[in-house]
């Protein structure tokens, strides 16, 4: 019975996009044999995929159901810490923690058992702050969580906890997105994953976001976003379900960050700032609120836009013998500032709007609904 | 029959105010039964204290013979009431066939879900056009019968209805009125709270005047259409 009504909603639109999402994974397969691997296109890849992640799972939070939190770089900095600290090589903890004798943590695990660990870590964090941080409402509850990831960042730092966290120190040596290559015998790379991998985890866990989004409960989150008090008449329970989505969204921020600990290869509290929740929250608005689409394609654009395309305004440039002006240090990032001064201006519901990827193909639906009746 | 809803000197608070200061009333099986009142007069209160949305200070609420008090929003929806909010508050960013499945969210029946829906359409062929249409893009008049769509959806044995004539033009009231009186010859029994007291009181079997926070009157709507008081107070010049 589950699978007739799940049947009927898989239409042609749905298996475009799969095929158009499984050939761009194959495109990446072959670019990554092809080209060489220090080529910035994978580094955009790899952050993206990270981003895109975190992104999406921002937007199930504040587009879907309507909790504006701005706790993401804290919980991304719990996952981060959480693989960094289990999946380092016990041979290389004294050279790690060499100001801590080594560290407490004295064993090793697999990187996946790490990195879901890490969103748990996450997860359970989400849900002690959400307890008392989930009855305010809107920018209140911005604030808070907003709170909760500077207090956690200082709080990695504390030299107390060193022995666990490294204290201010760098965390590193664990295993990063390059090892993921298959290497030969002779220690060459065979076969080049390094960024195929990650892009693979990002989209397994935003599938896992879109099926609930689409599920009874991801429908009820929607209600809620749109009307609480409706939403509690007709029988949804709000405290269990923002606390649920909370979790969730902040489950996936973990993960997000083990894979940003992977992608930079070294972990730091120092650097999961507030402005690291901005970017997200950028990606997530430019892309659309209530998009998941959205929010992975604006993470790609975003972070290739900031770390690749817009590099050459950060350098002095001669054109002709004439140096053009203002081209300096930093000017990136005021060029990306009227970027997305224009965006938010001009595209007030960003890239897609509400709209998926399938909703593309498929026309308005408004039209399909009027020609059948 | 017998008396589905008896409330009994029900008080509610709002930060020190009273906004009820103790009042009782019944719904018969089968009944339409009427609050009519002004603003501010608790009608709304009412309602939002039967559904379990706000919290009582006193008094009882008995629903088919079970104290309904204790009961949180879902499980006074288990219990089978369901609430037409005043101002509609459909979901405006879901289609009209996703606010039509919320309204199922407590029943685990899918396919029965399926086949109501269809009822749905079948009593409102409007809304079976909209289907895929975001309900914040319906006119008023069909968002009132989504609203009510959605309520029906969750099979409830008494409906109450907030102000549903609120903000309508007067031709898609009379809509709304007509699909009220057939709601109950169907058997559903409704609470219907309305400021469009003559409306009301029409189609009402049984009527109470609430005025802050204290039921003043009560009868048959006809008696109460036909009483002096409440043609000065409420009904004025449309019942001339």
């Amino acid at each position: 019975m589950n699978n007739q009504l799940t049947k009927k909603k898989i239409d042609s639109a749905t298996i475009l996009s799969a095929v158009i999402v499984v050939c761009l994974y194959v495109a990446v397969f072959i670019a990554e044999q092809l080209i060489a691997p220090t080529s910035m296109l994978f580094t955009v890849l790899k952050k993206g995929a990270t981003y895109a992640l975190v992104a999406v799972s921002m937007n199930l939070c504040n587009g879907f159901t309507g909790i504006f939190s701005l706790g993401q770089a804290g919980f991304m900095l719990l996952g981060a810490y959480t693989y960094g600290i289990l999946t380092l090589p016990v041979a290389e903890r004294v050279n790690v923690y060499q100001y801590y004798g080594g560290g407490l943590v004295q064993f090793t695990l697999p990187w996946f058992v790490a990195m879901l660990l890490g969103g748990l870590v996450a997860a359970l964090f989400a849900f002690l702050i959400g307890l008392p941080v989930l009855r305010l409402k809107s920018d209140y509850l911005a604030i808070a969580t907003l709170g909760f990831a500077e207090i956690i960042r200082a709080i990695f730092q504390w030299d107390k906890l060193g022995p666990i966290t490294n204290g201010s120190n760098m965390l590193r040596l664990f295993p990063n997105f390059n090892d993921f290559n298959i290497r030969g015998a002779d220690g060459q790379v065979t076969v080049y994953l390094s960024t195929l991998v990650p892009l693979l985890i990002a989209g397994a866990c935003i599938g896992i976001i879109v099926m609930l989004i689409n599920s009874t409960f991801g429908r009820a989150l929607k209600a809620i976003r749109d009307d609480e008090i409706a939403a509690e008449a007709m029988g949804i329970r709000l405290a269990s379900h923002k606390r649920l989505a909370f979790c969730i969204s902040s489950f996936f921020a973990g993960i997000g960050g083990a894979m940003l600990a992977m992608y930079q290869s070294t972990v730091q509290a120092k650097g999961f700032t507030t402005a690291m929740t901005y970017e997200i929250l950028l990606i997530v608005v430019i892309g659309g609120i209530g998009s998941v689409t959205g929010s992975c394609i604006s993470s790609f654009l975003f972070v290739a836009a900031s770390e690749w395309w817009l590099r050459f305004l950060d350098q002095k440039q001669m054109i002709g013998g004439f140096e053009v002006p203002l081209l300096r240090n930093g000017f990136r990032l005021v060029v990306f500032s009227i970027i997305i001064m224009i965006v938010v201006l001009f595209f007030r519901q960003g890239i897609m709007g509400t709209r998926e990827l399938p909703d593309l193909f498929r026309g308005r639906r408004k039209a399909k609904g009027g020609a059948k009746s | 029959m017998s008396n589905m809803l008896k409330v009994k000197d029900l008080k509610v608070n709002y930060g020190g105010i009273e906004a009820l200061k103790g009042i009782s009333f019944d719904v018969e099986q089968g009944q339409i039964v009427t609050l009519i009142g002004a603003n501010g007069a608790g009608k709304s209160t009412t309602l939002r204290a039967i559904s379990g949305l706000v919290k009582t200070a006193s008094g009882a609420i008995n629903f088919l013979g079970r104290d309904i008090i204790p009961f949180n929003a879902q499980q006074v929806v288990a219990e089978g009431i369901a609430l037409v909010p005043e101002g509609r508050r459909v979901f405006d960013n879901l289609t009209v066939k996703e606010n039509l499945k919320i309204g199922a969210y407590l029943r685990k029946d899918k396919e029965e879900i399926e086949a109501g829906i269809e009822d749905i359409y079948q009593r409102f062929p409007r809304l079976k056009e909209r289907e895929w249409q975001l309900a914040g893009t319906l006119s008023g008049g069909e968002q009132q019968m989504l609203a009510v769509g959605r309520a029906m959806m969750a099979r409830p044995k008494l409906l109450m209805m907030d102000e549903p004539s609120l903000g309508l033009a007067p031709l898609v009231v009379k809509d709304i009125f007509a699909i009220i009186r057939e709601l109950k010859s169907e058997g559903i029994t409704i609470l219907l709270i309305e400021q469009n007291a003559n409306a009301a009181l029409r189609c009402a079997d049984q009527a109470y005047v609430l005025e802050t926070g204290r039921i003043t009157m009560s009868g048959t709507g006809e008696a109460l259409l036909a009483d002096q008081r409440v043609r000065d107070a409420y009904l004025g010049s449309t019942a001339r």
